[in-house]
């Protein structure tokens, strides 16, 4: 992940939860039938006109809930290419780096607003509002967490390593 | 505990101690160091793992074959089928369907199909003992650290790699101590003093344990002190955690497990430093009632006005084990619940029901009007029966009322004790539970 990534933001507010993110009425259907009901609690729009690339901002606690993954899935499903917020639960923290998932937190976050264009860069800790001018600095992902990250996510990191340890 | 990991003999005996917290204590041996430093990052070794039906096997099956890795130590693992049981549809047939297969090929020592929530079902059958480092698929693992144990939640990816290598690296977390003292006045629980500290605390207490302590607790039942476990959820904490104490022990040997010699040592030492410490006067507490749409959203039950409650829901691993069932039953016994309002009763495992029916709880429950679900997370989740409609108020013994949990988006979940929910399905709206003991 060498390079910023750049796209517009989708901006919500603190305890983004993971009913909101993965409704549990949808657990049973396939991650793609569950994705398209992302946020649609709060926001009808949200999973039919994301993009690929586009970054999702949040408050406090982002991810708070439930330990499914799918809350994180569904995002990468959707092709939201980070999330930044002023903080994440641990459980969604851990599960989206898993999922090779870049999320930043930056507690300093402030006056984005929809449809703004950001470019986050994970490896520098680094959050630009490109609409507004202006810069955040994130905490930086820890080192042990980022050789996962830079992995593709821990399945690629096991596969690594297990075929290291066969060899 | 079957090993001890610690290296305590060649570690260095110049070195002048530190006070540490239980959850260090557990994690230095997990990791097998003497010491551990919170914000260091260390790796340490399962004794037990946690799966459930949702995000366990149906998660990790392909997941496992695809790096053609074996489980670390099927002994070791805890299974349990409760989010999809009993199957409603041919979806939830067959995720059950290959749970059981799973169990099956990768002989999984403790499999538990649908005899109740995984929560309830590891201290139900002794498997959590004093100085345990433990991991479980679901959030409410902390659920476990009621048993002096550290017990933390973590997503389907991850449980792969802890399938495949039986460790797990973790950072350090700071503690935070809650003490409460005095006794709990009539018609309180620990649902109460949970609901309360999500006000009091906010649900971000991200990176820390919190650890109970105090009279209050130490007079709680081990059913009451995993309610206070189990919320730590709530409050976004890693996970909580109460050492033991005679109780703890007496509850593990009545399982039929042996307890060792030095349980009782698993203790936060006295000068052990704390990220912060809250006193609580339990004598003060008057049941709690968490409004939509966050646990947070906390008021005293005797504020709300008139909110009509078409369904009143006694369940889940927080708030349908046998202790609630009895909280329920004591606001019930001889009463019946209001015209228009169902109250909806899933005892937490297969055995709280059996025992409920010994005992006569079951009766005064059904006589009361409730009607009695299967044993699993049911409508907790939004994935059994008990869901709700458009515009239709639940009051629920659960942990969480996020938006749509339960049901319909558009649907409104309360939060509160066995004896509020209980005494709210007698009076139709909201209640005091204290009006009705
Ligand atoms: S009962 Fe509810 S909170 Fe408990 S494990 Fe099941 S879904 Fe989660």
């Amino acid at each position: 992940m060498d390079n910023p990534l750049t796209g517009s933001a989708w901006v919500y507010g603190d305890n983004i939860d993971t009913d909101l993110l993965a409704p549990g009425a949808y657990m049973k259907a396939n991650l793609n039938e569950l994705a398209s009901h992302c946020l649609e609690a709060i926001d009808r729009e949200f999973a039919s006109h994301v993009k690929a690339g586009d970054i999702v901002i949040g408050g406090d606690a982002f991810g708070i809930g439930s330990s499914r993954e799918q809350a994180a899935q569904a995002l990468v499903e959707l092709g939201v290419a980070a999330v930044v917020a002023k903080s994440f639960a641990r459980i969604f923290y851990r599960n989206a780096l898993n999922l090779g998932l870049p999320v930043l937190v930056c507690p300093q976050l402030e006056d984005i607003e929809k449809g703004d264009n950001i470019s986050v860069d994970p490896v520098a800790g680094k959050v630009m509002n490109h609409s507004k001018g202006q810069s955040f600095d994130c905490e930086p992902i820890p080192p042990e967490l980022m050789t996962i990250v830079n992995a593709g996510g821990l399945m690629s990191y096991l596969k690594d390593k297990f075929s290291r340890e066969s060899r | 505990m079957a090993e001890n990991k610690g290296n305590f003999e060649s570690s260095n005996k110049t070195q002048i101690d530190r006070p540490q917290t239980l959850a260090q204590k557990i994690i230095a041996n997990a990791s097998g160091k003497k010491y551990v430093t919170p914000g260091e990052i260390v790796t340490c070794q399962l004794d037990l793992v946690l799966m459930h039906d949702s995000s366990g096997p149906r998660r990790v099956k392909s997941r496992l074959e695809e790096l053609g890795a074996t489980i670390f130590d099927p002994q070791k693992v805890v299974l349990v089928s409760d989010h999809f049981v009993p199957a409603t549809d041919p979806e939830s047939a067959e995720i059950l369907a290959l749970t059981r297969r799973w169990a099956d090929e990768n002989q999984i020592a403790h499999f538990y199909d649908m005899q109740g929530i995984c929560h309830v079902m590891l201290p139900q059958q002794g498997h959590l003992k004093p100085g345990m480092f433990l991991v479980g698929g679901d959030s409410h693992s902390p659920t476990g650290g009621a048993f002096g144990t550290f017990m933390v939640g973590i997503g389907a990816t991850e449980m792969t790699g802890v399938l495949a290598t039986g460790e797990i690296w973790i950072k350090v977390p700071e503690t935070i101590r809650v003490n409460w003292d005095g006794e709990l006045p009539k018609g309180c629980s620990a649902k109460d003093i949970m609901l309360f500290l999500c006000k009091k605390l906010g649900m971000n207490n991200n990176y820390k344990v919190i650890e109970y302590a105090g009279s209050t607790i130490a007079n709680m039942s081990m059913y009451e002190r995993m309610v206070l476990c189990n919320m730590s959820a709530e409050l976004g904490a890693k996970t909580g955690i109460i050492a033991a104490d005679e109780k703890t022990l007496t509850w593990i040997k009545d399982t039929g497990q042996d307890v060792a010699k030095d349980a009782l040592n698993w203790q936060s030492d006295e000068d052990a430093n704390y990220a912060r410490v809250y006193h609580f006067d339990a004598n003060e507490l008057i049941p709690q009632v968490a409004a939509p749409h966050s646990p947070e959203n906390t008021h005293p039950a005797n504020s709300f006005e008139q909110v009509t409650i078409h369904q009143a829901y006694i369940g889940a691993c927080t708030g349908a084990k046998l202790s609630d069932l009895h909280m329920a039953a004591e606001i019930l016994k001889g009463k019946k619940v209001a015209p228009g309002t169902r109250l909806l009763i899933a005892p937490a495992s297969a055995k709280t029901t059996e025992w409920a029916a010994k005992d006569g709880t079951l009766s005064i429950l059904t006589e009361a009007g409730a009607i009695i679900l299967p044993t699993g997370c049911g409508a907790c989740a939004g994935m059994g029966a008990g869901a709700i409609a458009n515009g239709e108020n639940c009051i629920s013994s659960t942990s969480r009322n996020f938006k749509g949990r339960m049901g319909s988006p558009d649907s409104n979940v309360y939060l509160g004790s066995p004896y509020t929910v209980a005494a709210s399905a007698i009076a139709g709206v909201i209640a005091d539970p204290r009006d009705y003991l």
